[in-house]
């Protein structure tokens, strides 16, 4: 009801909500329209798969089939800046959790996926983001079935976290994992380490120059599944992300109470890496990867291993890195170029550069 | 660079010089070398598995962030705790424990405390943020000191008034004379740190060396590099000489660089300070001079004197002069580990501690 003697406003003026929006406001977190919206136009759109399309409060997937059993993991993304060289927050999100349900030897199916939103957050990033995890979905062969998003204040959380939870199914028979390296094992990656790290370093603005390293974020599935398909005897598959390949390797010496000895001049960096490295006074080992595999098995089975991995996208670089041996003492040793060894511990807190 | 490197790798060229070492040894000697750089890479390699058994390497105080007194640390992290406070360090200071706490703690309660690579990021803080004061940690040995300086001149150039630094460089050649001066000193001769040498020359080592008959050799921080300097300072061990030479000639020169002591020399002048566990040096540091006195962050903040705890259990004072090896210490590994350092030598990638804890040997 309008008063004639109301003045005429200039502009939009309220009540009518704008709906086009650049922005993550708090209203996109409201469960109305705007949440309905930005589900459809941001998330369905990419992500659609039958199971998604029903809509429904939760997801009805396929019961695991005989002779198998369910492999569940849990991840939460969290990672500053939402984009760096060879990668970004959505496909870590996908590979991230993908790999971990791979480690079992399983193969992974489904993924559920919950965006915390910042309100402010740029829905041009959130659409990139969201393409990415699509595409890294795609890639690794899974479906996401079940999604929730939520927005807090400005504030509140930063820009977007991301978390998953990935399902899969692995073969009832199959016992692979940390507690199984026997000595005689040889251990083998998949490729040169440390590049996630110096990447996000990077894109942080941490080092103050190009270091022209990229992020190895990848599906690690399909080289897990060629190394199952070839009947090699596995033992042990772990992606050594955080902390790196040498507190992955520690954790894995205490778990299978052995102890491992690596072998220095066998490990692949690539050169950028380890001048970076110098320069900052970093130790490459124990920097962040998010695509590289351990694999450990019978030392008769290397040369095999390494024909299946060379033979895969992400499996170009793979190497024998070190070997398992009794010991009670289960500890990690690097014996250095000049013959001499000594122990890798596990990263204690923060890698801090040195001073000078 | 790499390829360089790779030379200064070299194991067969390395474990020669080693034979050499072995050859001409007939008796033990023991050999400090300052710098923490040093101790690392003489552990990451594994250097010291490689010498004959009558050579021990007793490793220095040069690890800057050890030897930053408790005091300095305790005003580090009041000035921290200011909201009006950017707090600017470089990353190795932000685990080193003070009374009760440390500068990550201080991150975690509020405090805007940012780790930087250079004073001169500090500097662009400043200009970026005018309503606040932002403060640069100066730590170090000679080898920060030139940029900090440079930091200070731009500053004043630039005219921006809320940047300043808490003062705590510190000088190597008094640590050496405090050293060699202590009545159960055992070090015979030095390994010079490099980095320091390639700044400050060597000019100012031969009076120390002709006074305590020790010879001093410049040496940096590669296998060969390391595995040249231990052979020349065993030569004049073993020959009876004490001279001061050079083992690092791609860096250092007799003179070192003079634009960078002209400009520590213009900004800083040299004052009694607090080394952590050893105690007090006289003019073992650098202080601002009273054209630069307002760029003294001490200046700008009331501060209030707290009590100073160290852990009781702690030798670092003793580690750091080469008195005791980090695992006699009956804290190592056990109260004090990098996690949880009870002394700064187990905080910094250079510091002694941390290099036994990270890189020690259990024969197996």
């Amino acid at each position: 009801m309008i008063q004639p003697e109301m003045p005429i406003m200039e502009g939009p003026n309220c009540p009518l909500p704008i709906s086009e929006r650049g922005h993550i406001v708090i209203g996109h977190g409201s469960g109305g329209q705007m949440t309905h919206d930005l589900v459809r136009d941001v998330f369905q759109k990419r992500l659609a798969n039958t199971i998604l399309n029903t809509a429904n409060d939760a997801a009805a997937i396929p019961a695991t089939p005989p002779g198998k059993r369910l492999v569940v993991s849990t991840d939460a993304h969290i990672v500053s800046p939402l984009f760096f060289a060879g990668g970004d927050i959505g496909r870590l999100a996908v590979c991230g959790t993908v790999n971990d349900v791979a480690m079992l030897g399983a193969e992974p199916r489904y993924l559920t996926a919950t965006f915390i939103l910042e309100e402010g957050f740029s829905i041009e990033e959130l659409e990139r983001i969201v393409d990415s995890f699509a595409e890294a979905c795609r890639e690794a062969g899974v479906e996401l079935v079940a999604a929730d998003t939520k927005v807090t204040e400005k504030g509140k959380s930063d820009k977007l976290f991301i978390s998953t939870t990935g399902f899969g199914w692995v073969e009832s028979a199959l016992q692979i994992g940390g507690e199984q390296a026997k000595p005689g094992d040889a251990v083998i990656i998949s490729g040169a380490v440390g590049n996630h790290g110096i990447a996000v370093a990077e894109a942080r603005g941490n080092l103050g120059f190009s270091s022209q390293v990229c992020s190895d974020t990848a599906p690690l599935n399909h080289m897990v599944k060629a190394l199952l398909d070839a009947d090699l005897d596995v033992h042990v598959l772990r992606d050594p992300t955080r902390g790196g390949l040498a507190t992955t390797l520690v954790e894995i010496v205490r778990q299978s109470q052995i102890s491992i000895e690596l072998d220095e001049e066998n490990i692949p960096i690539d050169k950028p890496v380890r001048k970076t490295c110098e320069l900052l006074g970093l130790d490459p080992l124990y920097l962040a990867n998010e695509g590289k595999l351990i694999v450990i098995l019978p030392a008769e089975q290397a040369p095999a291993a390494l024909r299946v991995l060379r033979g895969q996208k992400y499996g170009e670089g793979a190497c024998v890195i070190g070997r398992v041996y009794e010991s009670s003492r289960n500890q990690l040793w690097l014996k250095t170029a000049f013959g001499t060894t000594r122990v890798l511990e596990m990263l204690a807190g923060e890698m801090l550069p040195r001073i000078c | 660079m790499t390829g360089s490197l790779d030379k200064l790798r070299d194991a067969s060229l390395t474990k020669a010089i080693m034979a050499e070492i072995r050859r001409i040894t007939t008796q033990p000697w023991n050999i400090m070398e300052i710098c923490g750089g040093q101790t690392h890479a003489i552990m990451q390699y594994g250097l010291d598995q490689l010498l004959p058994k009558e050579i021990t390497l007793i490793h220095g105080p040069g690890c800057p962030v050890c030897v930053t007194s408790l005091e300095a640390i305790e005003q580090a992290l009041q000035i921290a705790a200011r909201p009006d406070v950017i707090f600017t360090t470089f990353g190795d200071m932000l685990r080193v424990p003070g009374n009760q706490a440390d500068l990550f703690t201080a991150r975690s309660q509020g405090a805007d405390v940012r780790v930087v690579y250079s004073p001169l990021d500090s500097l662009k803080f400043a200009r970026e943020n005018p309503e606040k004061q932002v403060v640069f940690f100066a730590i170090g040995f000679e080898t920060t000191a030139p940029t900090i300086a440079s930091t200070i001149l731009s500053a004043e150039k630039a005219g921006i008034e809320n940047f300043s630094i808490l003062p705590a460089n510190v000088l190597v050649p008094p640590a050496m004379r405090a050293i060699l001066s202590n009545p159960v000193n055992r070090v015979q001769g030095f390994l010079a740190a490099g980095h320091v040498c390639a700044v400050m020359g060597y000019h100012e080592y031969p009076p120390i060396a002709e006074q305590y008959r020790i010879p001093i050799v410049a040496t940096g921080f590669e296998p060969v590099d390391l595995a040249a300097g231990i052979l020349m300072t065993v030569q004049q061990l073993e020959s009876g000489q004490h001279e001061v030479t050079n083992a690092y000639p791609r860096f250092v020169t007799r003179e070192g660089n003079q634009t960078a002591q002209r400009m520590i020399a213009q900004v800083f002048e040299p004052v009694d300070r607090q080394w952590r566990g050893i105690g007090a040096i006289p003019l073992s540091g650098l202080g601002l001079r009273a054209d630069y006195a307002a760029f003294n962050a001490l200046n700008r903040f009331e501060l209030s004197q707290t009590a100073l705890r160290e852990s009781p259990l702690c030798i670092a004072g003793q580690v750091l002069s080469g008195v005791a090896k980090p695992h006699d210490c009956p804290a190592f590994a056990k109260d004090c580990s990098p996690l949880h350092p009870l002394g700064a030598p187990m905080v910094s990638s250079e510091g002694a501690c941390a290099a036994y804890y990270r890189y020690h040997r259990i024969s197996e």
